[in-house]
Formats: C-alpha cells, sequence, structure tokens
C-alpha cells in the first residue's frame, strides 16, 4: 500500500514509519506543520511542531530511504482545533483538543489529502491496535498493550472509515522496547523527550494561555450554600473537579478540601463544594461517534472520562436527540468525582473501542 | 534518472569547471601570504578577478570576491546605506521594488526594524515590470533621503527580466547609487556592468554552472561600503577573509564559460521553454502562465523559466506528485520550514493568495533537453488532476 507516515518528529512516530517501510509499504514521511509562528528550537517536553521537530523527523526519514515532505496545516489546525478550544472554554467546557485534532485533522485534513494524492492510509506513531475481524472486514479499535501509553481514548472519535485508513504500528509494543528499537535503528530520536500536554500551550499554563486569550473576567468563587468564599479572574478557566488553584483565602468550616462543582460563565461564577457533592452518574453524551456498529440499545460498557482516567462499569443508552441526531447516555454504577462538560466519554467493550461521545451534561443521580 | 527542471535553485557545475577546482584543491597556498606558493595562490585569484571582470564588462578592481548572493545583496544594501548614511544624516531611505529576492528584502526589512530606516516598495504590473516612470516619481518625491536604489535585474520566481539601465539613469538623475541583484541574470542574459550604469551588482556562483559559496558584489570604485565582516582587509577593504582560491576560479570559469556560450544556449532554452509553455496551455486545465512572456524572445524573460499558475491547486501539492513521477521542479517561492509560502512576488503582480498558491515553476539549464519537457508535460494533467482534489481537502472546502 502507499502510506502517509505521519512524523512528528518523535520516537513513536519515527518507529511506526520503520516498520511500515519494514512491513513493504510505499512510504512518504509527512510532518504536519501546525503552528502559525513555529519556533526554531523546542523549548519544553511539549509543544512538537518547532522547526527542530521538523528536522528530527526528516533525518529518520534520511535514514530510512523514504521521501520527506512538510505539509501546512497549521490554518485547518487553528479554526479546527484551536479556536475551537478557546469556544469551548469560553462555555465553561473542558475539552481535549487530542481527540479533536484526531478527528478533524490527523484522520480527516491529512488523511483526505493523502487520499486525494493517491496514498492509501495513514500510519501515526499512537499506542492502539487496529483489528481486522475475520467474518466482516470490519476495523475494530483497541486499546493498546502497553496500558500506561495507551492512546485508544484520544482515537475514539474514529468512525469505520477512518479506520479502515490507518495503521497504528506500535499498538503491540511497549514504550520500553519501542525507545530501543529506535536506538537499534540508529534514530537519533531515540532518547528524546515524550511530549506533554497541550501541544499548542507550549509553556504549560493553560489558564495563563486563556486569560491571554478570553481577557480577565475578574468574579466570585461560591460555596454550595451560595457564599462567596474567593474570586477569580475568569470562570472560564476553571475545570469541574478541579482543586487545585483555587486560592480560596479560608479553609472551610468543616475542614475538608473544597473541588470546583460547576462552571457558570453566564454568571462568571465559580461554585465550589467537598468532593461528596460532586459525584456523578449520569452523563449526557452529544456528538456521539461510533468506531463500528452502533449499539442498538442498552448496553453494558466501560466508561472512561479522561485520557489516563480509569473505565468504570456502566449502561449506555443510545438515543436520538430532539433534533433527530445521535445522543448518548451513559449510567454509571457508582457515581465518579470531577466529571467536566466538554471532556469526551470513551466506551469500551473489553479492550475495545466502541465509541465516544462529548459531555453534555452531567447529573448526580 | 529524474528529470530536474529546477535550474533556478541551482544548476549542476559544469565539468571543465569542477575539473580545474580539483585539481586547484590540492595546491597549497594563502593568496595573501608572500612566499611563492601564496604568489600562486594569489596569482589564481587575480586572473579569476580578470576573467569574471571581462566577462561582464567590468573592471578588475570592481570586483569584490563574497560567499554569494544572498552576501553580496547584504554587503551592498547595508554596506551603502550606512556610508551614504555617515556622510550625510538625512540619507536613511531605500527605493527597493516591492520583487527582490528574500536576501535583499530580508536585509532591508531587517534595517526597517533594527535602524530606523525608511523604504519605499516600488510597485510592479502584473507582469513583473518595475517602470521607470515609478521610480522616478518616488526619487523626485524627497531625493535628498534617499541612499540607495535597488531592483533586480531578473526575477527568480518569474523570471522578468527589468530595464536596469534606465533605472539606473533616473537615480543618477538625483546622483543616487544603484544596485541590482543579477544572481539570475548573469550568464543567461547580455549583462555589461560599464554599459547598464548601475554602480552595485550582485553575482553568484552556483546559478551559472559554478559552485554554491561563491558569489561577488561589482562595487564601482568611487562607492564607498561599511564592512560587513572585518578582519584582514582583503577585498579593497570591504570583505575580510582568507580568499577562496578555489571557489573564486570556479566562479569565474564557470561565468566566462556560461556568458561564451549564452547566445547559443539561450537561443535552445528559449525553444525548449515555448515548448513547455506552449504545452503546458494546451492541456486546456486552466493554467496560466506568470510574468512576462512573448514566444522566442529571451531579453525578457528568462530564457530558462517557466512559471506557470494552475488554479484549484496548491502548489506544494503539484510539487510532490511531479516528484514521485520523478520530475523536480519548485513552487518558485521561499518556504518557511519546508513550506512554500504564497509568493510576494505574486502577491506584489496583483494576484489572489489563492491564485499564488497555484505558483509552479519549471527552470531549464544546461543540461535541459527535449526529452525533459516532454516528461513534464506528460506528468502534469495527471498531478493537476490529484492536486485538486487534494486542495479541496486542505482548504477545508471538501
Amino acid at each position: 500500500m502507499r502510506v502517509v507516515a505521519a512524523m512528528s518528529g518523535g520516537v513513536d512516530s519515527a518507529v511506526s514509519a520503520a516498520r511500515m517501510v519494514e512491513a513493504g509499504h510505499e512510504v512518504v514521511g509527512v510532518h504536519l506543520a501546525l503552528s502559525q509562528q513555529a519556533s526554531v528550537l523546542r523549548e519544553s517536553a511539549r509543544g512538537c511542531c518547532t522547526l527542530e521537530d521538523s528536522a528530527d523527523a526528516r533525518r529518520v526519514a534520511d535514514r530510512l530511504g523514504i521521501p520527506f515532505y512538510v505539509w501546512d496545516l497549521a490554518e485547518r489546525f487553528r479554526v479546527e482545533v484551536v479556536e475551537d478550544f478557546v469556544a469551548e472554554y469560553a462555555q465553561g467546557r473542558t475539552p481535549n483538543p487530542c481527540l479533536r485534532c484526531n478527528e478533524r485533522i490527523k484522520f480527516h485534513a491529512l488523511l483526505d489529502k493523502a487520499l486525494a494524492l493517491g496514498f492509501d492510509a495513514v500510519a501515526t506513531g499512537h499506542y492502539a491496535r487496529i483489528v481486522t475481524r475475520g467474518d466482516t472486514g470490519a476495523r475494530e479499535l483497541h486499546r493498546a498493550v502497553d496500558a500506561a501509553k495507551d492512546q485508544s481514548y484520544v482515537l475514539g472519535v474514529l468512525d469505520q472509515d477512518q479506520l479502515a485508513r490507518a495503521f497504528f504500528p506500535l499498538g503491540d509494543s511497549t514504550k520500553t522496547q519501542v525507545r530501543a528499537e529506535a536506538a537499534e535503528r540508529g534514530f537519533a530520536v531515540a532518547k528524546k523527550p515524550d511530549s506533554h500536554d497541550i501541544c499548542f500551550i507550549a509553556d504549560g499554563d493553560t489558564r495563563g494561555w486563556l486569560t491571554r486569550r478570553l481577557g480577565a473576567q475578574p468574579g466570585v468563587i461560591l460555596d454550595e450554600e451560595g457564599d462567596v468564599v474567593g474570586e477569580h479572574g475568569g470562570a472560564y478557566a476553571f475545570t469541574v473537579g478541579q482543586r487545585k488553584g483555587l486560592h480560596l483565602p479560608r479553609p472551610a468550616a468543616d475542614g475538608r478540601p473544597r473541588y470546583v462543582r460547576e462552571v457558570d460563565v453566564e454568571r462568571n461564577v465559580v461554585v465550589v463544594a467537598p468532593a461528596d457533592l460532586l459525584g456523578v452518574r449520569r452523563i449526557d453524551g452529544e456528538h456521539v461517534r461510533w468506531c463500528g456498529e452502533a449499539p442498538s440499545g442498552p448496553t453494558r460498557l466501560g466508561a472512561q472520562v479522561r485520557a489516563h482516567g480509569a473505565e468504570l462499569p456502566g449502561t449506555a443508552y443510545p438515543r436520538l436527540s430532539a433534533d433527530g441526531r445521535c445522543a448518548l447516555e451513559v449510567v454509571l454504577d457508582e457515581p465518579l468525582r470531577g466529571v467536566a462538560p466538554g471532556q469526551s466519554v470513551v466506551l469500551y467493550d473489553g479492550t475495545r473501542v466502541v465509541g465516544s461521545a462529548t459531555i453534555r451534561a452531567t447529573h448526580p443521580d | 534518472m529524474p528529470v530536474y527542471l529546477d535550474h533556478a535553485a541551482t544548476t549542476p557545475v559544469f565539468p571543465h569547471v569542477a575539473a580545474a577546482m580539483a585539481e586547484q584543491a590540492t595546491r597549497v597556498g594563502n593568496a595573501s601570504s608572500l612566499h611563492t606558493a601564496g604568489r600562486a595562490a594569489r596569482r589564481i585569484v587575480e586572473e579569476s578577478r580578470e576573467r569574471l571582470a571581462a566577462a561582464i564588462g567590468a573592471r578588475p578592481s570592481e570586483v569584490v570576491f563574497t560567499s554569494g548572493g544572498t552576501e553580496s545583496d547584504n554587503l551592498a544594501i547595508s554596506g551603502v546605506l550606512r556610508a551614504r548614511r555617515d556622510a550625510d544624516p538625512r540619507r536613511t531611505r531605500l527605493l527597493v521594488s516591492a520583487i527582490e529576492h528574500h536576501a535583499v528584502l530580508d536585509c532591508v526589512e531587517a534595517l526597517e526594524a533594527r535602524e530606523g530606516v525608511q523604504v519605499t516598495w516600488l510597485p510592479c504590473d502584473a507582469e513583473g515590470v518595475v517602470h521607470p516612470e515609478v521610480l522616478a516619481r518616488e526619487l523626485a518625491a524627497d531625493p535628498e533621503s534617499v541612499a540607495l536604489v535597488s531592483v533586480m535585474w531578473a526575477n527568480n520566481e518569474v523570471g522578468t527580466v527589468q530595464d536596469v539601465a534606465a533605472l539606473a539613469a533616473m537615480a543618477h538623475e538625483h546622483g543616487i547609487p544603484m544596485h541590482t541583484d543579477a544572481v539570475q541574470a548573469v550568464g543567461h542574459l547580455p549583462v555589461d556592468v560599464a554599459a547598464s550604469g548601475v554602480d552595485l551588482l550582485t553575482l553568484g556562483g552556483h546559478k551559472v554552472g559554478g559552485p554554491v559559496g561563491t558569489g561577488a558584489l561589482v562595487v564601482k570604485r568611487d562607492v564607498a561600503v561599511v564592512p560587513l565582516v572585518y578582519g584582514g582587509g582583503q577585498e579593497r577593504q570591504i570583505r575580510s577573509g582568507t580568499l577562496d582560491t578555489v571557489g573564486i576560479l570556479g566562479l569565474s570559469l564557470a561565468v566566462e564559460y556560461a556568458v561564451a556560450q549564452r547566445e547559443r544556449e539561450t537561443a535552445r532554452l528559449v525553444g525548449l521553454r515555448d515548448a513547455l509553455l506552449k504545452g503546458a496551455l494546451d492541456l486546456d486545465l486552466g493554467i496560466r502562465v506568470g510574468g512576462r512572456w512573448t514566444p522566442g524572445d529571451a531579453l525578457g524573460r528568462l530564457a530558462g523559466n517557466a512559471h506557470l499558475i494552475v488554479p484549484g491547486c496548491e502548489g506544494d501539492s503539484l510539487l510532490y506528485l511531479l516528484d514521485a513521477a520523478g520530475i523536480e521542479c519548485s513552487t518558485g517561492s521561499a518556504c518557511q520550514a519546508g513550506v512554500p509560502q504564497p509568493s510576494h512576488v505574486l502577491l506584489a503582480m496583483g494576484l489572489t493568495e489563492r491564485e499564488a498558491r497555484g505558483a509552479l515553476r519549471a527552470t531549464l539549464g544546461h543540461t535541459s533537453t527535449a526529452a525533459d519537457v516532454e516528461a513534464f508535460l506528460a506528468a502534469l494533467p495527471a498531478a493537476v488532476d490529484r492536486a485538486r482534489r487534494a486542495a479541496g481537502a486542505t482548504l477545508g472546502s471538501g
């Protein structure tokens, strides 16, 4: 097959590309330019679009003897990922830009361009497995064998068409094995640190970044009784379940720690409460994406609401929303703390990813 | 073998030039040393200077050897600006065409940002021509403030040739010196420094069959230039650094040969270029020719330059698809981080950003053949078709 190997300049995508070459595919390395103003040198473990990263990817492609190009998807990334991220926070929600990027950029803009140019598929260095069913030929997305590196959560937005055009050559390996293989292959990136957090917020200070984008909007922090217990610089920058960074002047009367229970951007108010009032049993999801066949009715599944969060048992109820779109309700067996609207709930059946939805609302019971 | 159609980026070194350089490379001798070996090296340098000067209608004492076109452009603009401003503090303005190479453009912008220099960008018409009347008007507005005029001899993207002599005459009417970046012109157009009247002229080695990393700035004897690089005082104390005997030899031999072959070679290239452009238009793909083009003409447009605007495409997709088909060409514009940017030249010519993204430049040179042109034209339709489909994906309309 003719395959585009997306190469970030990191060790994972380097080994992924190498394995695609070794498997006999006709591989072209492509580095995505996603930043409007790329820095020359890497400054932190975050960010992945500096010229240095591009050069690292190019050197790996040289060693593999494959062509290498840089594709400029910065404008698409800005509109579909960065601006969406800002808009979601401005509405008091907590988005996951990595899912968005996989859905709209890597397996949409990049994939579409690759297909149009005559390629058959895109390979990335994600830790996840694609299993082709012997009976139907359908593609299933599964968790990686390396549980600590598993990235199936951020891929839970991919549908059958996208999975049919995707390769994840690292799904059966551990990170340790991948680094060792990179060293064996003589890749200079073998010891390059992993990237973390949000690539377009290079210093990792999401709240500071949001404040620069949305402006300071001072307001008050209320407790569950409606009493003012503190102040904030903009309710939009808070996330349900958050405890750090509240800077409450006095501890609660009962001395228990307090967490963000509600972010109300209309009133510019943050409401805090003790942990036991944050429990969520019922999740309403929108923007539902099924990796394969949609469940026809209530189904016992595992639910995960954060990239590295635990998977909890529950029941998923596929529904039609008022406007006729596919919606989803998930009822957890036990309450879960810190579920924020805007996050994605990804559903699992064993190791298989069934689908995902964006959390619209949560309910305690 | 891939078909190489990017001679404006760099062109193969002539075999006899490479051989002469290889022979010289094994000889010891610093051209500034006083002993026999040093004198031998110096003799090579001075013979090369005379050879180069003779080929372009300059005097040997006007030739300052540099590391290439970029350095020559920077030296000319920064050096003359600083010298003229030192002599007369009012002279802080540069008149520069909007279609210059980045070696001029970015140097001028840096001076603007860091030294408070004023810049007047001279516009061009839809064919990329900078009209002398435009320069005359800008000069007349405030001649005492102008330090230097700089307009390139021939454009590297669309191949448009300027009336450099007329522009220089305009500048001289106000006693203002004129620089021209002739990197694309030397060896390809009849370049005679004395006849053109220019005061400073940039040339480079690797666009004419000489080595990369070589070039010269021709500086008239009465033009003061503040150096960029200080040291041993070589090259009229304008450009210090041990003379690159091997590179200077290669540069001079390449320019001499290219100039000697020019008339015959450009006649041949014009035939190939016209076949390429006509062939591309005949494909009925909505392709337009960028710049000024009259079939058979080797003086208004560079003989080896074929520039195409392919609507609905991104040049980098075309570039990839042609590369995959064994055809090496360019979008013509500068890259940032490996990504071609919409060309400032095409924007200055009045194209929209979207049109400018569909630029494709094929440039012919001394190794090009009719078979290369045929291969390009054979590969182009499929590439355009696919690139148009891909454009939907990247631009978000698909």
